[in-house]
Formats: structure tokens, C-alpha cells, sequence
């Protein structure tokens, strides 16, 4: 009896492992499915990737991702450029040199960060963050770039400290022992010692903050200014490709040409955030191997 | 005998301004998070009141209050844990207690990472998809808790593990050595000694469930519903997509009402938060291993 219950169990058990292989495929098939007419139809390679007309809705519908690509880019870029050293600074700090209660302190303030849910960002990007910047560089509009990166670098900051801190406590503190030894001080052996060992570990942190900022929906789509724009400078609007779909979906005709065209959008966000991630898991199994 | 030399000095000099210059790094990075509860404390409380929480919103939504959203985000996120934690608390125990290192348990969890990582408005694209069009749900409560269960799944799962994996292998060999199959194992010993680690990811995947819009924008939420959801087959209001529509749907909502539904949201997402970290920091002091 014992027997059979334990191979049932088996069974169910392994059926809930597969299950996350079974939807990450069905989420490819899905929006595969939905996006194929699209793409073996009015889809132009050419003009996807080149062109910034955007117009799924006039009479002479284009559909140019260019300046949505862009808009994504520039915001993911913005964010990384001060959270990526920001980050990496806050989990050397928490993994090197904080202990007992302030450590557990900055630990429960960066997982409150990552608990802000992005549409609770968003409305801190038009309400507070949007008249703070009309107000203190003097510009017209406070939606763009700026307000967008800034608010996206905060929310990808905390999966990078915790992966990053997570690589940097994995380095044996055998290593960090036998270097203050030899008569380092923890500035040197952090220098020498710990970031080197845990290269590939920052790599991959900095790797899986890309992802979530080039992800984020809620808060680009309302901190952004959603205008169809080359960028010139940080203040002007964007629209990143998610909060296209975002914005979009809502008004278009099942299984039309526009209703494609934004699961086309959603095809190339799968595909660029599944290489990123697997890249992620490529280079932190780089270092287990060794 | 034990003089600093001058590149001793420097050494150490260079130690205090680093640590001095990663700690400023860290308050730069958490101080916006006591700003902005600050902030929506200050703004949305005037907002808040018995009558706030209680009742439906009324003058097409510049007006009274948000207990149908409430509501309706408590189904969402009861209906979505009922889906996922079954599943995610039998990938966990998988991935823990049975699966062989090779490339299938890889495999998985590579997706499990993916699932993480895919954008919330694929997982919309996807729920919309597959449960509204292809599963003939409809826009419903069913197709959006579904939606979110898939996408916050890794969250149960990475707990559930982790706390699975914290029980010592002792445990499990002692019982084996009684004569007890591998599902008896986990049954009486693997699971009790973790079920209080995996409470804590489940009170965090409610916290994360709760906040989620883009999934649910598509999937099941609607803008207004005049009546409480009756089943699992109705749309409904929620908080998340109710906070997004009176800050850029519409016009003349007052703003102490939008920083109101602001505070409501962010107080139920850290409450629970809180309640899972608290939870966290109780079991570690009363580990007995």
C-alpha cells in the first residue's frame, strides 16, 4: 500500500517539476499562435526594425518598432547607468562590511523596494517625481527619460544586490582568511580577492537587472510621457515596447493585423529576456564548474 | 615594533572611505522607499476612512470609495494561490527530494528562472491568449488569477526549496533507515519541519499577487463593475488596475482620492511583506539545527 502511494506521489511530484518547462513552452506556443499571422503577413522586416512610424491605426497601417525599440533601450540604459554601480556598491557594503542589526536593517529596506508594486511606481513617476523635475530643471514636461530611468533603476536595484551579494558571500571566506593573512586590509582583499572570485556572480546580477528593467510595464508605460520619439535628450518622452502593448491591446480587434502586431512585440521581448536570462545561467554556471 | 608605515596609513585610509562610500551608495538606494511610503502616508491618509474602504465609488469614480476593488483583488489573489501553491510546492519538493542532477532538473530550472524573468505584459499576452480565447474563459476572475498564479509560481517554488532543502539530510536518512518509503519521509518529516518556510513564501507571493496590474489589465480586471464579483466567471475591479485607471484613465479624480488608493495598495503589499519577513526572522531564532 505504502508502495503504491509513494509511486502516485512520485508521479504528482514530478508533474509539478515539469509544470514550469510545460508554461514557459506555453507561453511561447501561445503568443507564437496569436502573433503568426501577423508576422507571415503585413509584417516587413525592414520596416520593423527601421522605421519609427508607428501606425497600426490609420487607413495605411506601418508598423515600425524602431523608435519603441529605442525608447526601451534608452530608459534600460538610463536605469542601469547609476543602479548598476549603485547596487553593486549596496551588496559589497551588506556582504563585506555591515553587520548584526544594520545589516538586517538595509536587507528589510531593499526588499520593501522590490515590494513596491511597478503601478504604484508609476503613480510616484506622474505625481511626485514629474512636478519635482519640471520644478527643479525648469522643463515643460517632467515624463521621459529621466523619471523613467530613475524610477526603473530603482526597481531593478534589488534583485541586482541580492544576486550580487549572494555571489559575493558564495566566495569561501578561506579565501578572504588567507589574504588578510598575508596583511591585506578589506579594501584590499575585497579589490583583490573577493571581486575577482565572484566575477561571474556580478555579471549574472548585473545581467538579471537588465532583464527586469527591459520587462517593466506599469511604471515605464506611466513615468514615460508614452510619446512615439527618438530621445534627443533626458528630459524628452519615450514609449518603451511593453507599455505599447500595454496601452494598446485593449483596443484592438481580435485576430487583426494591430492585435498581431503587439503579440509580434511580445514574441521579441520573450526571446530577448529568455537569452538574457539564459546567458545569466550560463555565466553563473561558469563558476560552479570550476 | 608595530608602527603604521605610510603605506600602511594609506591602506587603511583607502578601507574607511570605502566602506564609507558603499554605505552612502546603500542609503542612496533605500532612502527613496521611506520617501515615497512617506509621501503616500502623508497625501492618502486624509483619504482614508471606514467609508473609504466600505463602500463602491460613485460621480463616475471622483468619488467615494474602493471596497469593490478590495474585494475583488482578495479573489484574484486567493483564487491565483489556490492554483499555484499546489503546483509550486510539488516543483519544490521535486527539484528537493527527488530530482537527479541532470539535464532535465537543469531544464527546469531554467524555466523557473524564465518564468521569473518573462515581462508581466507577455504573461497578459499569454493569459489572454490561452485562458480568455483559447480555454473559452472569458475575461474572468478564473483567467486572471491563472495568469498571475503562472507568473508569480517561481516565487513558491524558490521558497518552498529553500526551506525544503534547509531540513538536514540526517532527518530524511533516519527515517529511510525506520523503513519508510520516500513520500512518507516527506510526509512526516520533510514537510512539517518546513511548512513554516514555505508559509513565508506563500504570504510573499500574496504580497507580490496583490500589486500586479499588467497581467490582469487584459485578463479579468475592468475598469468599473457596480456589484461584487459572484464567481469565478465575473470580472472584477482590483486595487492595482484601480490605482492605474483614476491616475491616467480619468480626469477630475481628486488627488487626495488617487494618493488614497495609492496608500490602501502599498499598505497591504508591505503589511504582507512585513508579516513574511517578521515570520522569517521569528523561525530563525527557534531553528533547533
Amino acid at each position: 500500500m505504502a508502495w503504491y502511494v509513494d509511486r502516485a506521489a512520485r508521479v504528482l511530484v514530478f508533474v509539478g517539476g515539469i509544470s514550469a518547462i510545460v508554461f514557459i513552452i506555453g507561453i511561447f506556443v501561445f503568443i507564437t499562435k496569436e502573433g503568426l499571422d501577423f508576422v507571415l503577413g503585413p509584417l516587413s522586416l525592414g520596416e520593423f526594425f527601421t522605421s519609427i512610424a508607428w501606425r497600426p491605426t490609420s487607413n495605411n497601417p506601418t508598423y515600425g518598432a524602431l523608435a519603441l525599440i529605442v525608447g526601451t533601450a534608452s530608459v534600460t540604459g538610463f536605469a542601469m547607468l547609476f543602479s548598476v554601480p549603485l547596487s553593486l556598491g549596496a551588496a559589497l557594503f551588506i556582504a563585506e562590511f555591515a553587520t548584526g542589526r544594520t545589516r538586517e536593517t538595509l536587507k528589510i529596506l531593499v526588499e520593501m523596494l522590490a515590494a513596491i508594486p511597478s503601478v504604484v511606481w508609476g503613480f510616484v513617476g506622474m505625481s511626485i517625481m514629474n512636478p519635482l523635475i519640471i520644478q527643479v530643471f525648469d522643463v515643460p514636461l517632467g515624463l521621459g527619460v529621466l523619471n523613467a530611468g530613475l524610477i526603473l533603476g530603482l526597481m531593478a536595484a534589488p534583485i541586482m544586490t541580492t544576486i550580487a551579494e549572494d555571489a559575493l558571500k558564495a566566495v569561501p571566506d578561506t579565501y578572504r582568511e588567507a589574504a588578510e593573512a598575508l596583511g591585506a586590509t578589506r579594501w584590499e582583499v575585497i579589490v583583490k580577492v573577493v571581486i575577482p572570485a565572484s566575477r561571474n556572480g556580478l555579471l549574472a546580477a548585473v545581467l538579471l537587472g537588465v532583464g527586469r528593467g527591459f520587462g517593466e510595464t506599469m511604471a515605464v508605460l506611466m513615468a514615460s510621457g508614452h510619446a512615439i520619439n527618438l530621445p534627443t535628450s533626458v528630459f524628452d518622452s519615450v514609449r518603451a515596447l511593453t507599455a505599447t502593448i500595454a496601452s494598446e491591446l485593449g483596443d484592438t480587434v481580435t485576430g487583426g493585423a494591430h492585435w498581431g502586431s503587439l503579440f509580434t512585440l511580445g514574441i521579441l521581448l520573450f526571446v530577448v529576456t529568455f537569452l538574457i536570462n539564459l546567458t545569466a545561467d550560463i555565466v553563473v554556471r561558469g563558476i560552479r564548474k570550476k | 615594533m608595530f608602527t603604521a608605515t605610510p603605506l600602511n596609513r594609506r591602506s587603511y585610509r583607502n578601507q574607511s572611505l570605502a566602506k564609507a562610500v558603499f554605505f552612502l551608495m546603500t542609503v542612496v538606494l533605500v532612502i527613496p522607499v521611506l520617501l515615497i511610503v512617506g509621501t503616500l502616508v502623508v497625501k492618502g491618509a486624509p483619504a482614508i476612512s471606514w467609508e473609504f474602504l466600505f463602500t463602491a465609488p460613485t460621480d463616475n469614480m471622483t468619488a467615494g470609495g474602493i471596497f469593490p476593488a478590495l474585494v475583488g483583488t482578495i479573489w484574484l489573489v486567493v483564487v491565483a494561490l489556490l492554483a499555484s501553491v499546489p503546483v509550486g510546492v510539488a516543483a519544490a519538493l521535486y527539484l528537493s527530494e527527488y530530482a537527479p542532477d541532470n539535464l532535465l532538473t537543469r531544464t527546469i530550472n531554467l524555466a523557473i528562472i524564465n518564468l521569473a524573468g518573462v515581462p508581466s505584459i507577455v504573461h497578459a499576452l499569454f493569459g489572454f491568449g490561452a485562458f480568455v480565447l483559447f480555454f473559452r474563459m472569458g475575461q474572468s476572475i478564473l483567467a486572471a488569477s491563472l495568469t498571475l498564479a503562472i507568473m508569480t509560481l517561481p516565487v513558491v517554488i524558490v521558497a518552498t526549496r529553500e526551506s525544503l532543502q534547509a531540513v538536514p539530510q540526517a532527518f530524511r536518512e533516519a527515517c529511510w533507515n525506520m523503513g519508510a518509503t520516500r513520500w512518507q519521509t516527506i510526509r512526516k518529516v520533510v514537510l512539517p519541519n518546513s511548512i513554516s518556510g514555505i508559509l513565508t513564501g506563500v504570504i510573499l507571493e500574496v504580497s507580490r499577487t496583490a500589486g500586479e496590474t499588467a497581467p490582469i489589465m487584459f485578463t479579468g480586471a475592468a475598469m468599473f463593475v457596480p456589484f461584487l464579483p459572484e464567481s469565478v466567471f465575473d470580472q472584477t475591479m482590483a486595487m492595482s488596475y484601480h490605482l492605474y485607471n483614476v491616475a491616467t484613465q480619468l480626469t477630475d479624480v481628486p488627488e487626495e482620492l488617487t494618493f488614497g488608493v495609492a496608500l490602501v495598495l502599498i499598505a497591504i503589499v508591505l503589511m504582507m511583506n512585513a508579516v513574511s519577513i517578521g515570520f522569517r526572522v521569528y523561525l530563525r531564532g527557534m531553528k533547533k539545527w
